[in-house]
Order: C-alpha cells, then sequence, then structure tokens
C-alpha cells in the first residue's frame, strides 16, 4: 500500500502491435509485471493501461479505454513504475466516480494522502471474524429463510427483465443491524454503501442514484460507474477499485459497508474479451481458464477481520444468460459466495415482488446468525420446515398437472393451499413494505398452520404446541 | 545454498521464465526476484528454465535475479504440526498475521515448525541398536494424549551410536546419532520430505475397516474404508463442505489432516473458532487437538493451491508412518485440477478436455494412490483415508474431472442438488452413490455389533430403489392407484429417509450416531416394515399404518435418543408391537 509514483519512469515511443485494447510495447526496460502505464496518441490525449505480460525488450499493455486513435509511431508509452493505485478517503462517500475511480460528478479530486492498490491483498483466514451479526433487510424470504450476515457474500441470480434493481435498492435502503425477535427497535447502524456499476445502462444507474436520493442515503454512497458505452477493458478495474474503498472504510474507518456490484456477468465477457484477444487457451464457453480465481479475488474482499469493527458485505448482481443457472458466471459465483438468492422468471410473470425462487436460493452463513439470542429459538427448524413443505408442494403440484387437483389426497391438497399462500404472502411482499423479523416468523407460522400437526417433522413438539394456529387438534 | 542461478526473461502471473537452466534441477526449489518470493523449477529446456511462483508477482521486473536452493520443495516434518494452520506451501499463518498483519504480505519467511518450543523426548532405543529407516528412536507427547513418534528418516540405516537422555529438547536439538557406513549421522526431531514424492512404506494391507463418521449414510449405506479413498461431488450449494467439516470433526482417526484448497476464507475461520471447542467424543479433547489446516483460499496465489494437496498428503503420510489412522479431506481437488489448468496455460501446453492439461488424470491418479493402510517401515501399522470433493462446473459429472477421480477413488458420495433444495441435508443421493468397500468391511461390523449389517443395509438399499420405481408410477397415475403392499414400501421408505439418512450437521444429538445406534434405527425401520407388511396383506387399509404414532417417533428418533440412550430403542420396538398388534389382531380375524 504504498504511494503511486506519477513522476519520472521511462517513456518508450512507437509500439510493435496492437490488436484490439492490447498493444505489444518493445523497447522498454526493467518492466514491471502489473505496472501502469499512460498511453498518448499522436494528439496529446492520454489514456491509462496496465501490463499483462513482460519480457526481455517486450511488454504486452493492455489500454484501459480501448485502443481506438492509436497508431503504430505516434504512440508514447510512460511506464509509472508501479501497480494501480487509486485515492480512498471517507469523503468519497456521497461522490461519483468514473470506472477507475477518477471524479465525473464535476466536483474536485478527493483531497487524501492515502493510495491503495486496487488489487488489494488476501485476508489472512486466521485474522478474519468469523460471521454471527445477521442483517434484518425487511425481506421474508431473505431475513426468513435466506439470512444475510454482516460479512457475507451473497448475490443475486436474476435475469434480463427481472427486478434484481429494484431489489438491491430495497436490500440497500432497508438494511439495518439485525436484533432478536421481540426486541425493541434501536436506531439502526447505518451502513456505507459502495456501489459499483459494470456495463450496465445509463437509466439503471439513475435509478440507483435516484433511489439513494430519496431515501436520504446519497450521502453515505460511493458510486463507480462504467457504464454500458464505456470502455469495457475498465470494467476489469471498477469492482476493484469500489472494493479497495470499502476496505479503506471497513477495515481502517471500522464502518459497515454494503458494497453492490452490478452487473457481474459483464465483467465476465470483459474479462474474457481480453482473454480472447491475447488468444489464451479458454476453458468452458470461451471464458479464461483463471476465471475462478479472478472472480474470487474480488469476492473473497469481503467479510470481517479482527483489528476492526467494521464489515465488507457484498451483493454482487448477475444477469444469467437465458436464465442459465450452470453459465460460468452464475456456477463459478456460486461456487465462491456463501450462497445465492436466485430470482424467478415464473413468480415474476405471476406479479409476486420480490420473485425470489426460494427453493433454489440459499445463505450459507445463515445457520450461525439465527436462532436463540440471535433471533429466535424456533426460526431455523421453521426454516427448514417452510422450505421442506414448499419442495413438497413443488411435487404435488407436477402430480396435480396430470391427475388433476380433484384427485389428489386432502393432505395434498393441504400442500397445495399452503404453496400458493406461501407465495402470496410470504414471498410476496411491497417495495415499501419492511418487515420485522417478528412479522416474518408470524407470517410463516401461519402458513405452516395450513398442513396437519403430522406433516411438521422437522420443527419440534413443543413448538408446534406454541406457535401452531391450525385446525388440526390431534397430537 | 541461494547463489543466483539465473535472469528473469519473462513474466506472466504465477509462471515465470529465466536463463541461466544448467545450475538447478527440475522441481528444485527456487527464490524468485529481490524479494525472494518462493518458486519451483516446473520446465527447463535449453537454457532457459520455467518457474511456477507462489506468490504475487506484481511489480516483479525482468531482468530480476533467480536463486537456487539446491533442494526440491519440500515440507517440514516433526512435534508442532498438530494445531497448526498453515498456507499451501506450510507458511504458518497466525505467524504471518502476527509479523505482517491481517493481510497476507509477499515475501514472509517463517518456519513451519517452532524452532524455540522445547518438547519432552523419550528415547526408544540404545547405543548399538541397530536401526532402519522409519525406526522409532524416541517419542514426545505432542498434545496431552498424542504421543508423536520420532522417527528414521525412510533413507538412512545404521548404528545408533549415541542417543539423548530423557530431557527437553528442541526440534534442532540432535537427539540421536547413527553410524552408517564410515560416516555418522547426526539426527533432529525435525525432517524434512519433498512433497511430490510419497514417503514409502512396506507393503499395502487390505482396508476392511471402515472409517466411521457418525454420518449414517456414510457408515451404514456407503462406507469407506480406513485407508480408502472417498469422492464428494456436487454442484454449489449441496453441502460438499457441511460434509467434510462433519467428517473432519466426527471421524474415528488419530489425526485429521484439512486442505482448504481454493475455497472460501470465512470457511476456514469456522474451522478455526469452531474446533478448539468441540470435544473429540473418544479422547474428550478438543478436535483441534488432532488436527493440522492447511488454509490457501481462492483468492491466495494459485501455484501454491496446487501445491497444498501434496503439503497436506506428505504430513498425513508422516502420521501414518508412526502407526496411526489418518484421514485427509482435500475441499476442493476440482480447485486444485484448476490451478493445475491455469498454469499448463500460462505455459501454452496443449490443452486436452475442457482446457485442462493432458497429465492432469495421471496427476489425480499420484494423489489418491498415497491413500492406503500400510505396514509401515517400523513394523507399525497406519492408514491415510483420502475424501475428496469435487466441484464440477454447472453440477455436470460427466466433466473431467470428476471422471478421471471415479476412476481412481472407490466410494462415490454424488451429491445431488434437489435434494439440497427439499432441505435433505446430508445431500447425498443414494441412488447415484457407491461404496465398492462393502463387502471387506462386513466382516468389521458383525464383529462389532453381532449383527448382519449387509443384509440390512441391502434391504433397505432394495426398498430405496423400490420407491424410486414406484414414485415414477405415482407421478402418472397418483399413489392411489398403487396396491397397499407398494404403498407400504413407500411408508417404510420415508421413514428411511427422513429417519435415517437426513442428518442435522447442526444439533447435538443428531450430528454424530453411533455405529450401534446407526444399526439399531435401520433395523427397527426394517422392522417396522416386516410387521406394516404382514398387516397391509391382509387387506388393512395403508392410511391406518400411515396414522400410527410410533411413525412420528422412529423419524424423530435420531435427535430424541442420544448414543448412550440405547434402551429407548427397545421402548419404541415395544411401541412398534403395541400398535401394530392391535392393528394385526383387528385384520387376523
Amino acid at each position: 500500500m504504498s504511494e503511486v509514483t506519477v513522476q519520472g519512469g521511462q517513456e518508450v515511443l512507437g509500439v510493435g502491435r496492437i490488436e484490439g485494447p492490447i498493444l505489444v510495447v518493445e523497447g522498454g526496460a526493467n518492466v514491471s509485471y502489473d505496472e501502469v502505464v499512460e498511453i498518448q496518441d499522436s494528439r496529446g490525449q492520454v489514456r491509462r493501461g496496465r501490463v499483462l505480460e513482460v519480457g526481455e525488450g517486450f511488454a504486452v499493455i493492455q489500454a484501459f479505454a480501448g485502443s481506438t486513435g492509436l497508431s503504430i509511431d505516434g504512440t508514447r508509452v510512460r511506464f509509472l513504475g508501479n501497480t494501480l493505485h487509486i485515492p480512498v478517503a471517507d469523503e468519497m462517500l456521497g461522490r461519483i466516480f468514473d470506472g477507475l475511480g477518477n471524479p465525473i460528478d464535476g466536483g474536485p479530486e478527493p483531497l487524501t494522502d492515502r493510495y491503495m492498490d486496487v488489487n488489494g491483498q488476501p485476508i489472512n483466514p486466521t485474522a478474519r471474524i468469523y460471521p454471527r451479526d445477521y442483517i434484518q433487510t425487511g425481506i421474508s424470504t431473505i431475513d426468513g429463510v435466506n439470512t444475510l450476515l454482516r460479512g457475507q457474500k451473497l448475490p443475486l441470480f436474476s435475469g434480463a427483465g427481472m427486478p434484481h434493481d429494484q431489489l438491491a435498492a430495497q436490500i440497500v435502503r432497508q438494511a439495518t443491524l439485525g436484533k432478536i425477535a421481540g426486541a425493541p427497535p434501536t436506531e439502526g447502524e447505518e451502513f456505507a454503501i459502495v456501489f459499483a456499476a459494470m456495463g450496465v445502462k445509463n437509466d439503471v444507474a439513475d435509478y440507483f442514484r435516484r433511489s439513494f436520493t430519496e431515501s436520504g442515503a446519497l450521502t453515505r454512497v460511493a458510486m463507480f460507474l462504467n457504464l454500458a458505452d464505456d470502455p469495457p477493458v475498465e470494467r476489469i478495474v471498477t469492482p476493484r477499485a469500489a472494493l479497495t474503498l470499502a476496505e479503506y472504510l471497513a477495515y481502517e474507518l471500522e464502518k459497515h459497508v454494503l458494497v453492490v456490484l452490478t452487473d457481474m456477468t459483464n465483467y465476465g465477457e470483459a474479462l474474457r474479451q481480453i482473454s480472447n484477444v491475447r488468444g489464451e487457451v479458454p476453458s468452458r464457453k470461451g471464458y479464461p481458464g483463471y476465471l475462478y480465481s479472478d472472480l474470487a479475488s474480488m469476492y473473497e474482499r469481503t467479510g470481517r477481520i479482527r483489528t476492526s469493527k467494521g464489515s465488507i458485505t457484498q451483493i454482487p448482481i448477475l444477469t444469467m444468460p437465458n436464465d442459465d443457472i450452470t453459465h460460468p458466471m452464475p456456477d463459478l459465483t456460486g461456487y465462491i459466495t456463501e450462497g445465492q438468492i436466485v430470482l424467478g422468471r415464473e413468480l415474476n410473470f405471476a406479479g409476486i415482488y420480490p420473485p425470489v425462487a426460494v427453493l433454489p436460493s440459499l445463505s450459507r452463513l445463515m445457520k450461525d446468525g439465527i436462532g436463540k439470542n440471535r433471533t429466535r429459538d424456533d426460526h431455523p427448524r421453521w426454516g427448514a420446515q417452510l422450505y421442506a413443505a414448499y419442495a413438497r408442494t413443488q411435487d404435488v403440484r407436477a402430480l396435480a398437472s396430470v391427475i388433476g387437483e380433484e384427485e389428489l389426497s386432502d393432505v395434498d391438497q393441504k400442500y397445495l393451499k399452503f404453496g400458493r399462500a406461501f407465495e402470496r404472502e410470504f414471498v410476496n411482499q411491497s417495495f415499501t413494505e419492511n418487515r420485522s423479523i417478528e412479522r416474518t416468523l408470524e407470517i410463516g407460522w401461519k402458513l405452516l398452520s395450513i398442513l396437519p400437526k403430522k406433516e411438521l417433522t422437522r420443527v419440534t413438539l413443543d413448538e408446534i404446541a406454541q406457535y401452531y394456529k391450525g385446525d388440526d387438534a390431534s397430537n | 545454498m541461494s547463489e543466483q542461478v539465473g535472469t528473469i526473461t519473462w513474466i506472466s502471473g504465477p509462471v515465470v521464465r529465466a536463463r541461466g537452466s544448467r545450475h538447478v534441477g527440475m522441481l528444485e526449489l527456487v527464490e524468485v526476484g529481490t524479494e525472494r518470493l518462493v518458486g519451483e523449477v516446473i520446465g527447463l529446456k535449453g537454457d532457459q528454465m520455467t518457474v511456477q511462483v507462489y506468490e504475487e508477482t506484481a511489480g516483479m521486473q525482468t531482468g530480476a535475479p533467480i536463486f537456487g536452493t539446491g533442494l526440491p520443495l519440500s515440507v517440514e516434518l516433526g512435534p508442532g504440526l498438530i494445531q497448526s494452520i498453515y498456507d499451501g506451501v506450510q507458511r504458518p499463518l497466525p505467524l504471518i498475521e502476527e509479523a505482517v498483519g491481517s493481510f497476507i504480505n509477499r515475501g514472509a519467511r517463517f518456519d513451519s515448525i517452532s524452532r524455540e518450543k522445547k518438547w519432552k523426548f523419550t528415547p526408544k532405543v540404545k547405543v548399538g541398536d541397530e536401526v532402519k529407516g522409519g525406526a522409532v528412536l524416541g517419542a514426545v507427547m505432542e498434545t496431552d494424549t498424542f504421543e508423536h513418534r520420532i522417527m528414521l528418516n525412510p533413507d538412512d540405516s545404521g548404528t545408533i551410536s549415541w542417543i539423548a537422555a530423557s530431557g527437553e529438547y528442541t526440534v534442532t536439538d540432535v537427539i540421536a546419532k547413527v553410524k552408517m557406513g564410515r560416516e555418522e549421522k547426526s539426527v533432529t526431531m525435525l525432517q524434512r520430505w519433498p512433497v511430490r514424492r510419497a514417503r514409502p512404506f512396506v507393503s499395502r494391507r487390505g482396508a476392511n475397516i471402515p472409517l466411521i463418521t457418525g454420518q449414517r449414510i456414510l457408515d451404514t449405506f456407503f462406507p469407506v474404508a480406513k485407508g480408502g479413498a472417498a469422492g464428494i461431488p456436487g454442484p454449489f450449494g449441496s453441502g460438499k463442505t457441511v460434509t467434510q467439516h462433519s467428517i473432519a470433526k466426527w471421524a474415528d482417526a488419530e489425526i485429521i489432516v484439512y486442505i482448504g484448497c481454493g475455497e472460501r476464507g470465512n470457511e476456514m475461520t469456522e474451522v478455526l473458532q469452531e474446533f478448539p471447542h468441540l470435544v473429540d467424543p473418544r479422547t474428550g479433547r478438543p478436535l483441534m487437538e488432532r488436527t493440522v489446516l492447511i488454509a490457501n483460499t481462492s483468492n491466495m496465489p494459485v501455484a501454491a493451491r496446487e501445491a497444498s494437496i501434496y503439503t497436506g498428503i506428505t504430513i498425513a503420510e508422516y502420521y501414518r508412518d508412526m502407526g496411526y489412522h489418518v484421514a485427509l479431506m482435500a475441499d476442493s481437488t476440482s480447485r486444485w485440477a484448476e490451478a493445475l489448468r491455469e498454469v499448463s496455460g500460462r505455459l501454452e501446453e496443449m490443452p486436452a478436455e475442457e482446457g485442462y492439461p493432458a497429465y492432469l488424470a495421471g496427476r489425480l491418479a499420484e494423489f489418491y494412490e498415497r491413500a492406503g493402510y500400510v505396514n509401515n517401515l517400523n513394523g507399525t501399522q497406519g492408514s491415510v483415508s483420502i475424501v475428496g470433493a469435487v466441484s464440477p462446473p454447472g453440477g455436470d459429472f460427466s466433466e473431467p474431472v470428476t471422471q478421471h477421480t471415479k476412476r481412481f477413488i472407490r466410494c462415490f458420495w454424488a451429491l445431488d442438488k434437489s435434494l439440497a433444495s427439499a432441505r435433505h441435508f446430508p445431500a447425498i443421493n443414494w441412488l447415484d452413490s457407491y461404496s465398492e468397500y462393502l463387502e471387506d468391511v462386513a466382516f468389521w461390523w458383525r464383529e462389532k455389533t453381532g449383527k448382519d449389517w449387509l443384509s440390512m443395509r441391502n434391504r433397505a438399499m432394495e426398498l430405496l430403489s423400490e420407491e424410486s420405481r414406484l414414485s415414477q408410477i405415482v407421478k402418472l397415475v397418483g399413489p392411489d392407484a398403487l396396491p397397499y403392499t407398494e404403498r407400504m414400501v413407500l411408508e417404510t421408505t420415508r421413514l428411511i429417509r427422513e429417519g435415517i439418512l437426513q442428518q442435522n450437521a447442526t444439533e447435538s444429538v443428531d450430528a454424530f450416531s453411533s455405529v450401534e445406534k446407526q444399526i439399531r434405527m435401520l433395523e427397527l425401520v426394517l422392522y417396522f416394515h416386516e410387521r406394516g407388511m404382514a398387516i397391509v396383506r391382509r387387506g388393512a387399509p395403508i392410511n391406518l399404518i400411515h396414522d400410527l404414532p410410533v411413525v412420528d417417533t422412529i423419524i424423530r428418533a435420531k435427535s430424541t435418543v442420544t448414543n448412550e440412550e440405547m434402551h429407548k430403542f427397545d421402548d419404541i420396538q415395544k411401541q412398534i408391537d403395541q400398535q401394530m398388534g392391535q392393528l394385526d389382531a383387528e385384520y387376523r380375524s
């Protein structure tokens, strides 16, 4: 984490080869791997890039803003002697930056002498604190059955045309420090928000900006925008710049930081494009073999460490191409992140918001953030029971579509009723509805009470005695 | 040591090329650049060497020096390994944290095993004894209950010319001198062993003792033998890591080596924070006191991820050589294979399937073949069992890593996304999984429990596959169309699935089932089936059996009856007798 040496650095006139955003420069000596360069075209305009590969007397450079307008002879490349660093400061909250961290809101450069390497450094596993404090998002499908904890990375897997932006905005707006069910409401600790847009449309960025403004959060948000018409190569840096600021806020200023990254699919495409131009051996669907490690180098920049009270919680958004969850981007993301919230198209068609497909969604850390002394004692078993019952509903629906609803047994009929109510009352809630954890648990028990007691094998008999509200009088 | 052997000419990620190959050997450990980052020579061609670097190379320049060490990539072995947490090349992570803070810096160098700590050494040989490689020269108590046997390097042999008296020594103090031909060699408690070379043994033994994990679907249905190898493939979210953690917690091995290879940082932290507080049911000591952790998380350097598997297995073999049963978990071998692929790609090697190098299968075979139940050089017996997680992209088992792994393991625990979605955990699909150790361990079960485990297990599997066939029909025509006898099968298999196969790793009673409890539960369910079948054959409607209160009792028994309360199962059997007896009497007439 040293400062950038902006002055000095050797300069080379002329490049050997230009191919897409990749330049091969000949003649530099002592070039460092991953070093930042300044590329000046024949008209004197400067753009930045970085070194991807160095050999004796040559260096392969990736120009962030692409190579448009560069010529073989008229291009000057200046090696800056350091890896890419960005300034970090508390006052960057409330500001808007481009994908490389330069202000684009008309304001001045952030006033700071702290510069940090955008690549960060891996957190030592022994220095981490395991996440245990839940975040109340006010959304039943998250708080109830896919609980988000501070220091967790939980992506939204969505598809084109689904309301993932609304859901992310709602999470950001409503997120507060979770408390035990029934505890009096306290002033929630407010999250600092770092928002990174990669290749999204201008109106998406605009939507988030408006949403932050309306909820009064704008002063707590730092936005890094690489929009659809910005250079794709810059996208490689955008999430890293955002996470670098997040790390500074969380681990040095001890804030709780919520990072929203959208859309990671566009990031993956930019990475594939560069890999392709470089002629690397592709693995699945043309993505480079190091896609997993590359994604991990960002997603793993989440969590809590022992030397700070702060935390970084990540909510990356991915639109799955063709809604395919086995596509390399959602697939590798799912292997790295601690669960996933999957949006379902059928629910969306049915007019249910948020259309969270409960069965494929998962929060891996949930088990450690809920239950006695955290939410409520019955929460873990209650959640498992809801899941199991809803899973059974799917089987019953499949059966009903073949033999007709009338032919179903009484118990199966009740499952159908449960399934409908679950989607309409538990999953469905309005964009402005902020449900407490008690309310979420209460709705869940009300739905479980549709089923006969005998079907509820995941919860204890005591819990049934305490919370079951149905008309099944057996014991 | 440490003379300059080359000059860097090319850098791309973790792969570096340098001029000056004459003074280094293949797979030699080298120090790269002015920061002296750890690397390994992986190719020599003309005067050019190719090095994979185990640390981040950003900022490194061409023209920088490479230093040779004359040694292959090795691990340090000796007392002090237990309770350690290392990165992929055996650097102690807690010391790195102490020295450089919460983030891992480059170039940090520490001894893998503490040079200061003193151990109470008790000699086991005397002057004049002939000793061969692997011979136990003495012992120290590595934890309160674990005896660490100090062995002679497997490659050495000779006559003891001096042995230290009982007392406190550090790992670098000389504890014995061995006369080998004309020269005399000083022996310390510290050994180095090249990670890519399997430690030698005399011969393999038959693997016929099961590795008991306390997980019912594993022990009862798909057991792995001590010294065997098992694979757990599954898509994300299907519970690979939870299963691996459960095995690490409860397996009846004396030493656990857990390799977090390219996985999540928080998961390793979970192990670190949880294991010291969990008690080993066999020794009453914290689980951490039998565990060695290797953590090379997904954001740590990729080449070190490749090495982590070898570091782990070498440590496992070392404890095996002392005569212990060691279980090694590797989570996940797919990330290791991807590290191979990444390095191979940087070397511009010709790819085989899906970009993986052609030697992928060979490397996997080498790794799994290091499992085994063996007769050690010193006459003891020990085992290394390997449980490797596989993370197939998109959950597609036809991909190269899963397919090649299947060739080298004999036990396959297939995780299933749809079971996981229904929160059926462990989400191991009983129809896709297999174990080739069934016959081998059947004798052990008979000796241990006095019951015919294999027939019971096979009967239950028969019912489960019958269920799968019947559920196809149910999907088409509904359950009412089935005769009562077939619906009785469905009743029983529900008991098997919910009462036996499902196991809650987070619930204290259910997390670990003794073998006695496992077999008794199975016995009860089968007993329920036989009695129920007899009744429905007489024409009793199936819903009468479905509604018996004992059904619920059996399903809940896993979490209501502890391993110590075996007599409660007799009560459940009485309830079956009583409730079924009533029905039986009604329909007998």
